[in-house]
């Protein structure tokens, strides 16, 4: 039987073209207002390390006081000199890493006539297994490195096409700014997208790929001021690096993996003890002040999702509702006029069941016109949704298989949803009534 | 031709489920297009944010060191650099900067009145600049006077310099000095030495562009520093009126030229004030495109759905306007009963929308941070689709009015 009443259903789309056509394009265009939005707020919001966000964690320590905090008494959202160094060396978690953004430039050689960007991050060893890089050849460096200051660098693979022409280069000397370092491995395509390890320079959120990572002790030797973001607090006076690690000023991000909730509790009371530690030695001058949170939580409180897009979603999902109740209308309108039509089945032995029945796969072939169609339209501007927003995360807005199956079947969906109560009443069609008025 | 709202009321409820639909569907409708608005309203009103400059004819080099040299080195170099920009023949003129307008981030430092205040009284945006800058952008100073070429000193990488003298915006003049007496007053953006108020410039807008920065907007000052970050440094440059293509082109050509220990970004290295702003504004255009279209969209699929319904209506009830016609109703009663009963029906939707688009605008209030809505654009909205409502019934109501009389006789 379905088939004969989807069959049907097709049939009828013919017969009143233009309430039909009302119906498919409500439907179309609603299903992919929502579809296009949500594949924006899909790309921006999406989970950067799904399998690790929860291990994954951000230490904070008020080294700035409730006078000077950011609202709510937040504390900064990365860490100074003296507080990175401290936790740094206490080394309380599984892996740990520090961070910050440097900015160096691979200078010529016998190919190139010009120096190229090579912007990165200066990381701690740990920092490739923590957040799951790949790599094509070689691999990150050592603890001991690390401590040795070695001057060894990790590229990606985009750099490693630029000055190897993308052959293994592990081993092979590069210049970086005026000094030599060492090529220990090349990375594969690796930017998560938010920037979720540094969200403290938020402007790079979904910038595109670094091109380096060098050791951080390496870069600090160096006296590399970071190429990211900087915040202080007071009156500024530091007129040389030594003076400017001992200010007040926050540049580095920290992380740790903890894998249990013991651990988390037991790194949250070392966070804890370490500032009650600095309260007692006489450098802060308040009560312990620390968080502790995971990727999802960070994300969150860096507001990285553009309220934007959440409010064109809410808008998008508005638009669709008004969409279906359109659509109940128009079928109602459909179906009624039909309901000599209904009077003559009912007569001949249609149960009201079948009625229903036959009315909702009616209901059903609009709503996969419409979802067709809404397919179309969807496709039409995801493509054309760097218009709208910013390439970097139009970019990351894209139709695969998950958005073609979910157009459809929300658009279906809806439409069935939306067909009970015309079909209702549809079925409750009194036959005497019509057959004695036609 | 007088209203008959009462027997319209009657025959209504003989059509609850059409009525409510019509009904939830303009306030629905109302409620999202209010809101759409209000916010493509917002949005453009940051679109033509002034920034001060001379839009036309600036341009900013974005220009990374290569190599990390000494501040006495890279000073040396950027002198240099900004000579030759200057005497290139599409110049007007040219500026090291460490930041420009509408730049998307930067540098801004809280200020306070005296050295021992610890809340700040405002936040401003920190420019450096030498005795061109002002004419390079094409600022205008409106009291006191320009930077000395003596009085500019070198900015090394993450110096803390606090020059005694600064040019601050109207907007910071205003915040901090309400009487209008600023010039000539000392102030503390972060300096443990007072900076005294030498120059007042018209507007001068901040660097970010974000919400937080949008609390101190067009709140700038100028110190007389000539950046030498061994990192890089921006230069500003003005071309001659209609020549920007011409100094965009030679400009990078001529620093070249100098030192090739530079880069410029191939994307963002050399950039227009079009670009800029262009990139400054893009979600606030892209949100207001976005909500244009939903609204028109949104409209004509509401309309849309009264024309199909009053249509269904009219055909179910043709006999019943026969009856009608023939006992004396006119064309014009036909009409006036179909626009009246839209009227009534549209009248209950937008009083349920304009609750519902109040409450939506107190929902994105607390969850988004946006401003309250001005009740302006609910009564627009109200107005929008009371029209829209009987625009829509207009059509299959002329129709209903043309049954002839002799409709009543048939098919009974």
């Amino acid at each position: 039987m379905f088939a004969h009443y989807f069959e049907l259903g097709l049939r009828s789309l013919r017969r009143n073209p233009a309430l039909t056509a009302l119906m498919v394009m409500a439907i179309g265009f609603g299903v992919a207002a929502s579809m296009i939005t949500y594949s924006v707020f899909r790309a921006v919001s999406g989970n950067p390390i799904p399998g690790k966000s929860s291990q994954l964690f951000i230490p904070q320590v008020d080294a700035w006081g409730p006078q000077q905090n950011l609202a709510n008494n937040e504390p900064a959202e990365a860490l100074g000199y003296i507080d990175a160094m401290a936790l740094l060396r206490a080394h309380a978690a599984k892996r740990q890493t520090m961070l910050y953004q440097v900015q160096l430039a691979a200078m010529p050689d016998g190919n190139r006539d010009l120096p190229l960007t090579a912007n990165g991050y200066a990381v701690t060893s740990d920092f490739f297994s923590m957040f799951d890089a790949p790599f094509r050849f070689g691999g990150g460096w050592s603890a001991q490195d690390d401590d040795a200051r070695a001057t060894d660098v990790v590229i990606s693979g985009a750099l490693n096409q630029k000055l190897f022409g993308g052959v293994n280069s592990v081993g092979r000397t590069v210049d970086f700014s005026g000094h030599d370092y060492r090529v220990v491995g090349v990375l594969d395509h690796w930017n998560p997208r938010p920037r979720f390890y540094d969200l403290f320079t938020g402007a790079n959120s979904f910038a595109d790929e670094p091109d380096i990572y060098m050791p951080f002790a390496r870069a600090l030797d160096l006296h590399m001021y970071t190429a990211g973001r900087n915040s202080c607090r007071g009156t500024i006076s530091f007129t040389n690096w030594q003076a400017y690690t001992q200010s007040n000023c926050v540049w580095i991000t920290s992380w740790v993996e903890l894998d249990s909730p013991a651990e988390v509790t037991r790194y949250r009371d070392f966070l804890t003890h370490y500032a009650a530690g600095q309260q007692h030695a006489g450098r802060f001058d308040w009560a312990p002040n620390v968080r502790l949170r995971d990727v999802v939580q960070w994300m969150d409180y860096e507001k990285v999702v553009p309220p934007e897009s959440r409010i064109a979603l809410v808008v998008a999902l508005g638009f669709f509702l008004i969409c279906l109740v359109n659509t109940i209308g128009l079928l109602l309108a459909k179906f009624m006029r039909r309901a000599g039509e209904i009077g003559v089945r009912r007569a001949l032995g249609a149960t009201r069941g079948e009625i229903y029945e036959q009315y909702l796969i009616e209901a059903g072939t609009v709503g996969l016109a419409g979802g067709v169609l809404g397919l179309l339209l969807t496709a039409l501007g995801v493509s054309g949704v760097g218009i709208l927003f910013q390439p970097q995360i139009a970019r990351l807005a894209h139709l695969d298989a998950s958005l073609v199956g979910l157009t459809l079947v929300v658009a279906i969906a809806a439409t069935v949803l939306a067909a009970f109560y015309p079909a209702w009443r549809a079925a409750r069609v009194q036959p005497a009534w019509q057959l004695k008025s036609s | 031709m007088n209203l008959q709202i009462r027997p319209v009321l009657i025959a209504l409820r003989r059509h609850k489920a059409g009525t409510v639909l019509i009904a939830l569907q303009i306030a629905l409708t109302l409620a999202i297009v209010c809101n759409a608005l209000f916010i493509i309203h917002q949005r453009l009103a940051n679109l033509s944010v002034v920034s001060g400059v001379d839009e036309a004819d600036v341009f900013v080099i974005t220009n990374q060191w290569a190599t990390d040299s000494p501040t006495p080195q890279v000073d040396a170099q950027v002198k240099a650099d900004v000579l030759a920009l200057r005497q290139l023949p599409a110049v007007l003129d040219a500026t090291p900067a460490s930041g420009y307008p509408l730049q998307g981030g930067g540098w801004d430092n809280p200020v306070t009145m005296t050295p021992e205040q610890i809340k700040p009284s405002t936040d401003s945006a920190v420019y450096l600049g030498d005795e061109h800058f002002i004419d390079t952008l094409g600022l205008k100073l409106i009291a006191g006077r320009n930077f000395r070429p003596d009085e500019v000193t070198v900015f090394g990488t993450q110096q803390a310099i606090y020059p005694p003298t600064v040019i601050v915006s109207k907007a910071l003049a205003d915040k901090l000095f309400p009487d209008g007496n600023a010039l000539g007053k000392g102030i503390y953006p972060m300096s443990p030495t007072p900076t005294t108020i030498i120059g007042i410039v018209d507007t001068l807008q901040r660097q970010g562009v974000d919400q937080d920065s949008n609390t101190y907007a067009g709140q700038s000052l100028i110190w007389p520093l000539r950046s030498a970050d061994s990192r890089g440094v921006f230069y500003i440059v003005r071309a001659r009126p209609g020549q920007l293509a011409d100094a965009m082109r030679e400009a990078p050509k001529a620093l070249i030229a100098l030192s090739r220990q530079r880069i410029f970004d191939p994307q963002n290295g050399i950039q227009d004030y079009a670009t800029i702003r262009r990139k400054a504004y893009d979600s606030d255009r892209g949100m207001a495109i976005l909500m244009g279209i939903i609204s028109v969209v949104l409209l004509a699929i509401t309309a849309a759905g009264i024309v199909g319904l009053t249509s269904f209506w009219v055909g179910q009830r043709r006999k019943q306007i026969g009856v009608r016609r023939a006992l004396g109703a006119r064309q014009s009663d036909i009409l006036v009963y179909f626009l009246t009963e839209n009227f009534l029906i549209s009248t209950a939707g937008v009083v349920l929308g304009a609750v519902l688009a109040i409450a939506f605008n107190l929902w994105t209030e607390t969850r988004f941070a946006m401003a309250p809505m001005s009740m302006t654009y609910v009564g627009i909205g109200v107005l929008v689709l009371l029209l829209l409502g009987q625009g829509a019934t207009f059509a299959p109501a002329l129709r209903a009015s043309r049954v002839p009389p002799v409709e009543a006789t048939r098919s009974v």
